[in-house]
């Protein structure tokens, strides 16, 4: 993925190969038609997202009607932020999301410079039980964790939507995967100078494993930003509910609000998101695939 | 004095893991082990103590029908979205690896379902589902069709839900696919040029295979998705109609939120960790065989 584009273009060149073994018809009808495939596949793929913005920004009359000079409005995004508190929404989002990307760094650090650098007795089991947590979320044990979260008074926090998600086996596994990549010498170095084990982690580790936390951090902020379940379960008044869960209420079909209003709502969710996504494609794609590839 | 140090440094790993562990334990250990002992006990009426009935619970969940309803349309659920996401996430791969106008818009018009909150996904395609004023019975009213009742009709409900996740998840496997093909060396193909092979045979003797351990990671992935992913059900069928569309991870939230029954929730829960201990099995067995965690 660092490249694309170098490596593309030479794989370009040979399938321009004079050498090359098919038919000249063939090889000159196949590509336009990929092309128009590909093409094809991109418009169906994008259109439900398109066909929200339409409708988001038209009246609601427009929703079915294609008209390329229907009056634009902004109407439908005035209506959604009066019906609902998407402003008390976007707020519990942000805390919710800063909170745990921040918490999940501290945490996730110091057990993965533990795992990198520590002999601590059974330590290959202790991590096989971290990366259980790969496979046991906290939104499939909702009926335990719920009854948890009730006992610790988090029900109805930011909290308690954010920390069972705090101590992430993910992280911990990247951190501590990029984190044994780093020299010994450069460790010995800074100890030779007299640095503590915390300042030795904050000054040698920490900044060498950058690029890990923000591709980290993007998957991270992109989950809770687009969490539903356990948000859902945990939460049950206006001061606490993120966003998706806000809208979920919100456009539930039997409220039977407007769809022109809903669309602009489902918009008003998605936008900072997508909004960075935009901006920020390739970071996104490249920390998606970083923390993909294990 | 060397025997102390090394304890010194056991201490401060342990330290360092505390934090991890205790929150690991509250939200991931613990919550385990209490839903499995859950699972086999009743609750007592009015504060009496619960009892224990052993495996009657899981008897009781499989004598009924509703249960296997929920799990038989998991099942279908799984494999309408798995191998339609992978073999689209494979093709929008060769299509945007290869030389396309326009790369970079088509890629980013697959991508992007990825980053919205299924909540946001659910919504939009309502517009297109809604038996009335949705789009798709416009468009089929328009061309002379009578409609369909895509999320009403107990036999298309599930059919539609399958179709919005493949739109969903199909661009993010393909970014896995996007890196394995730019992994290939180019001089493979152009070996098999020389040789005049066929685009058709070098794919599926060359480029197939050596994307294995790719769709082995995909697939685990879009598994473990099939059972934590039931967001989109709250806006487009809530289960219904007539539990068509019912999955495991909903029917859990149903019985501890909705009936208030936490036993039988509990015991859906087991049989749903049971499924994901499965495919934990899978990846830690097959998928690391290649993979080097030391």
């Amino acid at each position: 993925m660092s490249s694309p584009t170098a490596i593309s273009s030479t794989q370009d060149s040979n399938t321009r190969n004079p050498t090359a073994g098919a038919p000249r018809s063939r090889r000159l009808s196949l590509p336009s038609l990929e092309t128009l495939a590909a093409w094809l596949l991109a418009v169906i793929w994008i259109f439900p997202l398109l066909y929200a913005f339409w409708a988001a920004f038209h009246p609601s009359e427009f929703m079915v009607r294609f008209d390329l000079f229907a009056p634009l409005t902004l109407d439908n995004f005035v209506n959604a932020w009066s019906q609902a508190p998407f402003g008390r929404y976007y707020l519990n989002t942000f805390a919710l999301v800063t909170g745990v990307v921040l918490a999940q760094f501290v945490v996730c650090t110091l057990a993965a410079f533990a795992f990198a650098r520590f002999p601590i007795p059974g330590k290959n089991l202790l991590f096989m039980l971290v990366l259980i947590q790969l496979f046991v979320f906290p939104e499939v044990l909702i009926v335990e964790n719920y009854r948890i979260a009730s006992e610790l008074g988090l029900i109805n926090t930011i909290t308690g939507i954010g920390l069972p998600y705090v101590a992430s086996a993910f992280g911990i596994f990247l951190l501590r995967q990029t984190f044994k990549t780093i020299p010994r010498e450069l460790e010995d170095a800074a100890r030779i100078e007299g640095c503590s084990w915390l300042e030795i982690l904050w000054k040698v580790y920490v900044p060498l494993a950058k690029p890990t936390y923000l591709a980290y951090g993007l998957v991270s902020i992109s989950h809770h930003w687009n969490n539903f379940l356990w948000p859902l379960v945990v939460t049950n008044s206006v001061e606490s509910r993120p966003l998706t869960v806000g809208l979920g209420v919100f456009s539930a079909p039997e409220t039977g609000v407007n769809w022109a209003t809903v669309s602009a709502a489902t918009l008003l969710s998605i936008a900072p998101l997508l909004v960075a996504f935009l901006l920020f494609q390739r970071q996104f794609v490249q920390s998606f695939l970083r923390a993909g590839i294990r | 004095m060397a025997l102390t140090a090394h304890h010194k440094m056991q201490m401060y790993g342990a330290l360092l893991l505390l934090p991890a562990a205790v929150l690991l334990a509250a939200f991931a250990y613990l919550p385990t082990i209490t839903t499995v002992i859950q699972s086999l006990f009743l609750p007592g009426f009015r504060g009496a103590p619960s009892e224990f009935v052993g495996l009657e619970n899981y008897r009781f969940l499989f004598d009924d029908a509703k249960f296997w309803k929920v799990a038989r349309n998991n099942l279908i659920y799984a494999l309408g979205t798995i191998p339609a996401s992978i073999a689209l996430a494979l093709g929008m791969a060769l299509f945007v690896n290869g030389k396309l106008p326009g790369r970079g818009l088509v890629r980013m018009a697959y991508f992007t379902p990825t980053i919205l909150p299924m909540i946001a996904a659910a919504n939009i395609w309502m517009f297109f589902y809604a038996p009335q004023i949705g789009l798709f019975n416009k468009l089929l009213g328009a061309l002379g069709f009578s409609g369909v009742n895509w999320l009403g009709d107990p036999s298309v409900a599930l059919g539609s839900v399958i179709v919005m996740s493949v739109w969903k998840e199909a661009g993010f496997f393909m970014i896995f696919y996007l890196a394995a093909l730019q992994g290939i060396p180019p001089e493979l193909k152009e070996a098999s040029d020389l040789e005049g092979t066929s685009r058709w045979s070098f794919f599926w003797r060359v480029t197939f295979p050596l994307l294995m351990p790719t769709t082995l990671f995909v697939l685990i992935n879009a598994l473990i998705n099939a059972v934590r992913v039931v967001d989109h059900l709250f806006i487009l069928t809530k289960g219904g109609p007539n539990n068509a569309t019912k999955l495991l991870l909903y029917y859990v939230y149903e019985n501890a939120f909705s009936f208030f029954d936490r036993t039988t929730a509990a015991t859906i829960t087991v049989v749903i960790l049971l499924v994901l201990a499965v495919v934990a099995t899978l990846k830690f067995t097959i998928l690391d065989r290649r993979t080097h965690y030391q």
